[in-house]
């Protein structure tokens, strides 16, 4: 039976599906209504063409770029993907891109201003699929005229619309979206040449504008892209700024028109300019059925693709003659809003704006920064984020440390092999080499190789795959306070101090709670104890992202469980990730919930190991209950308790699940811990593989240092 | 009942209540119909519905249950592979740390014992480029032996732990009885550790089972992804939806926790033997 059962699981897991004749890999960020779209036109480019198989993968947005620069260069990336423009230099900067043939009749049909987002040096890349900007739209059942010309109408609703309905929502602290006020005052987050421009007067009256409507009342506090959802569907907010993406989420019997972004009051009645993006589909260079990749990118930009994208899938297409025939009309306001907006710039700095000016906007809405401190510190971190790599080093130093290594390391072998003692050594230990090899193996390649490879990339300095070697200059680098003061937020130092009083908060509450509770359910006489036991224990079962991810949602300002919970002890909501403190407890919280059923189960091992003798005599000798618990259970529990202790401190040290997918490091990146820190410099800040291994070696080294000096502790107090 | 005792029972629920709190949430996200809408303190249903697990059922890709349920079998193949071979692979070790005087002993069980140590971020690129090489990338087998290894270090020290728990004239009673030292440890010892073995089993089971980023990493085609890549898109930087969310949660974890709580009574045993001793 068994056996039948093994049989059938090597089945499974050897077998892949058949490759069809010719498979065409396309993926997408899309979700929702965007992913149906497409699911549909590449259905009907199915049925025109049976002999090509698509196979359509939507990558979640956060891990796209990630994923696609893994997967390209080794060959094993989609032959068509879609992305945005202002992706195009990071594309071709890792060569990942096909030129497009010169097309006359596809591109009579598309605006120069498209095609020339997606050229670069006179050569053109990819066909333009849709528009991406953002709009107003407007609850015609709240705002009677049906059309809002400026802000200064919005304020005014504020006095005739129903208590508690907002004039307007928006997400004012993405910067995204603070852009189009921005650019109304006149300024810019980057300069066409590549330099940081969020700063002087149009980004502090911008800041000033958007955190005087935050007071005002004339948009919600911390607005997220779930809250602007809710609120407009819902009536809670007369208008709301956003792209294309929300109309296919509200309700089919919301009354709404969509018009171009109002103007700016503030700024003299400027209108405000959202960024434009162009969305285009891509041929990577590496696909082998170039001939079948192409027609499958026109088909979805030209005719009956982009036709369904636009009915099925809500997009505002590119193709110009397809304008104004789709059956959702309000969807044209969004291909005028494009036609007035400002282009993504181009340019290979723009991904390191966001996170310093979500940053400086995140702080002087929440009331925690002035304007001038916060549009600082944003220029500094954006310094610190982009500054050049460390400089190159002649691999000279290395390469005579590394074989000096090995040349020791050969002396040594041959000494040894002429040591008769240890060939007798050797002969006695065959047996067990013999046991060992699998695991050796198994460990060797796949954890300590990786590993190794870890260490080695560490040395090396660059972006996604072309790597110069820099010695130990990332170390430098990092323990130098990484371009900033030695003990500023988000510096390796402070980062460190951060992870220690997260482990050594976390462990000691594990032990505490694990121990006591342990402690109770060790009481002979105690009723239900098994019950109280499976329930104690579940938290343990819980896959550790689930955890994570549902106390965020406890934690959540408006919906979230926990303030309810203050609210009946007569407590203000709080916001939990605004403020270093709640979002500390927030994640210590979490994380206490995660690990205390381990502690207890070992506790509770230990327990049932420490014979009864002990206390029989204890209670002959006239110990009382404390006495009892403090000179025999505890010391008895110590020597299986500490390396518990060093194992749990361990994984709390390294615990990235919590971290990151609760307070995500807010606010400002002060909860980041050094794990959470490593994985944003390898995969949200340009890949900068050397710098997060060099980060990894320094979490394994300090590691390392804990055990090996708790264990000489342990074994002081033993002896 | 004397004072005491009631005192226990009043710590002892409320920290049942501590534990069971998010989990009741999350039932009654996924079985409220719509989204959230306001905060509630109390963890009930508002207006009942299955929906949201019909909406994971149905999935997203091809549209079909089917779907899902291929997305389940991946998981449930990939973290039971990953469990047998982290047990094949880790057995023979610890039985020989446990049992022989070898030269490089201790060595051995520092390293294993330091790769815990090292953060898992900087080995996901050169793993993918180990599997690309391997030919194992978007292959259910690649993430399976993967997870396999990485369970190894950590079975390897709770099965020595069990071994060492093994009284040594066992097997030399089988040794005497003209069994070879390799018959006695398949008869003999092995039989003897069986709940170590299932509990090193389940945690490594679960640690696939979890796992979520090297798996995101490696697999690049739908009909091969694990059940928490298929729940990550629930809850995206932009748009979280709690309900749908709440639902596959459920349907996710409802399999270990079972297997977690049959299995319960052999971890308290297990790690009683010093499973964590390192």
């Amino acid at each position: 039976m068994i056996s039948r059962w093994l049989v059938l699981l090597a089945l499974v897991l050897t077998c892949r599906p058949a490759a069809a004749r010719e498979r065409i890999t396309l993926w997408a960020a899309y979700s929702g209504r965007e992913e149906a779209g497409l699911r549909a036109a590449t259905a009907e480019f199915q049925n025109r063409y049976p002999e090509i198989e698509i196979a359509l993968l939507t990558v979640p947005f956060g891990a796209y770029l990630s994923k696609l620069e893994a997967a390209i260069p080794t060959g094993n990336g989609p032959d068509v993907f879609i992305d945005s423009h202002e992706r195009l230099p990071e594309l071709l900067s890792r060569d990942l891109l096909a030129s497009w043939p010169t097309d006359a009749a596809l591109d009579a049909d598309f605006s120069g201003a498209a095609l020339g987002a997606l050229s670069n040096g006179g050569t053109r890349y990819g066909a333009p699929l849709a528009l991406k900007s953002l709009a107003l739209y407007v609850n015609t059942r709240l705002v009677r005229a049906g059309h809002v010309t400026n802000t200064a109408e919005l304020r005014a609703l504020r006095s005739s619309l129903p208590r508690g309905v907002y004039p307007l929502v928006f997400e004012a602290d993405n910067p995204y979206y603070a852009a189009a006020v921005l650019h109304a005052f006149g300024g810019e987050l980057l300069s066409p040449a590549g330099d940081y421009a969020l700063l002087g007067a149009p980004a502090e009256r911008t800041l000033d504008t958007l955190e005087e409507w935050t007071r005002a009342g004339v948009v919600p506090e911390a607005p997220s892209g779930d809250l602007v959802k809710r609120l407009f569907s819902g009536g809670g907010a007369a208008t709301a700024i956003s792209g294309p993406w929300l109309a296919a989420d509200l309700p089919p019997e919301l009354e709404f028109s969509v018009q171009a972004l109002p103007a700016l009051s503030e700024a003299n009645g400027r209108p405000l300019l959202p960024y434009v993006t162009i969305e285009a589909a891509f041929v990577s260079r590496r696909t082998r059925l170039t001939a079948s990749a192409f027609a499958l990118a026109r088909f979805l930009a030209d005719g009956p693709g982009a036709r369904i994208r636009g009915e099925v899938g809500g997009q505002v297409v590119a193709l110009q003659r397809l304008r104004g025939t789709f059956a959702d009309a309000r969807l044209g306001a969004f291909a005028v809003a494009a036609a007035t907006g400002i282009p993504m710039p181009v340019h290979a700095r723009m991904h390191a704006v966001w996170e310093p000016a979500a940053r400086a906007l995140q702080g002087v809405l929440r009331g925690k920064a002035e304007p001038k401190s916060a549009l600082r510190s944003a220029a500094a971190l954006f310094a610190r984020n982009t500054r050049a790599p460390a400089a190159p080093a002649r691999p000279g130093l290395g390469l005579l440390v590394l074989g000096a290594v090995s040349l020791w390391g050969a002396f040594c072998l041959i000494r040894a092999s002429r040591d008769a003692s240890l060939r007798r050594e050797l002969r006695r230990s065959a047996t067990a080499y013999r046991y060992l090899s699998l695991t050796s193996f198994a460990v060797f390649a796949l954890v300590i190789l990786p590993l190794a490879a870890g260490v080695g990339i560490s040395f090396f300095s660059g972006r996604g795959h072309d790597f110069t070697y820099v010695g130990l200059g990332n170390y430098w680098d990092i323990l130098s306070g990484g371009g900033g003061a030695l003990l500023a937020p988000g510096s390796f130092w402070f980062v460190l101090g951060v992870t220690l009083l997260w482990t050594v908060l976390n462990v000691t509450l594990h032990l505490v709670l694990g121990a006591t509770l342990a402690l109770l359910l060790n009481q002979t006489k105690l009723a239900g104890s098994k019950l109280y036991r499976v329930l104690l224990i579940l938290p343990w079962a819980v896959p550790s992202y689930v955890t994570a991810l549902t106390w965020k949602g406890m934690f959540h300002r408006q919906f979230g469980a926990i303030n309810a919970l203050l609210q009946l002890c007569g407590v203000q909501p709080i916001d939990w990730f605004s403020r270093w403190l709640t979002a500390f407890s927030a994640d210590l919280l979490t994380n206490v919930w995660l690990g205390f059923p381990f502690m207890m189960v070992v506790t509770l091992g230990a327990l049932t190991s420490i014979s009864k003798d002990v206390y029989e005599a204890a209670d002959v000798d006239g110990a009382s209950g404390i006495q009892r618990l403090r000179l025999i259970t505890l010391p008895l529990l110590r020597p299986v308790l500490a390396p518990a202790l060093v194992m749990g401190a361990a994984w709390t040290f390294n615990g990235f699940n919590v971290v990151f997918l609760v307070s995500g490091g807010e606010p400002g990146g002060t909860t980041d811990i050094l794990v959470s820190e490593a994985y944003r410099w390898a995969f949200t800040r340009s890949s900068q593989y050397g710098y997060a291994a060099a980060y990894a070696v320094l979490i394994f080294g300090l590691l390392l240092l804990i055990s090996r000096g708790s264990q000489l502790l342990g074994r002081a107090k033993a002896a | 009942m004397s004072g005491r005792g009631l005192a226990s029972h009043a710590v002892l629920i409320a920290a049942c209540g501590f534990a069971l709190y998010p989990l009741l949430w999350v039932l009654s996200a996924a079985l409220s119909s719509g989204e959230l809408s306001e905060a509630h303190a109390l963890p009930l249903p508002r207006a009942p519905s299955l929906d949201h697990f019909r909406e994971v059922l149905s999935g997203s890709g091809a549209g079909s249950v089917w779907f899902f349920l291929r997305q389940l079998g991946n998981s449930v193949c990939v973290s039971s592979a990953a469990a047998l071979g982290a047990l094949c692979v880790a057995t023979p070790g610890a039985y020989a740390l446990s049992r022989f005087q070898f030269l490089g002993r201790r060595s051995f069980g520092n390293v294993l014992s330091a790769t815990q140590m090292f953060p898992g971020v900087a080995a996901a690129i050169p793993l993918y480029l180990i599997l690309d090489a391997a030919h194992l990338l978007d292959s259910r087998l690649g993430l399976a032996l993967v997870y396999a290894a990485t369970a190894v270090p950590f079975s390897v020290f709770q099965l020595r732990a069990a071994f060492d728990a093994i009284p040594l004239e066992l097997e030399e009673a089988a040794l005497v009885d003209g069994a070879s030292r390799f018959q006695a440890f398949l008869r003999i010892v092995l039989p003897a550790v069986r709940p170590a073995l299932a509990v090193a089993g389940l945690f490594a089971f679960m640690g696939a089972w979890n796992e979520f980023i090297l798996a995101a990493t490696f697999m690049s085609r739908e009909e091969l992804f694990t059940l928490p890549i298929v729940l990550q898109r629930y809850v995206g930087e932009y748009d979280s939806r709690w309900g749908p969310f709440a639902a596959g949660a459920i349907l996710v974890s409802a399999p270990v926790m079972a297997l977690f709580l049959w299995l319960q009574r052999h971890i308290v045993a297990g790690l009683t033997a010093g499973g964590v001793k390192g």
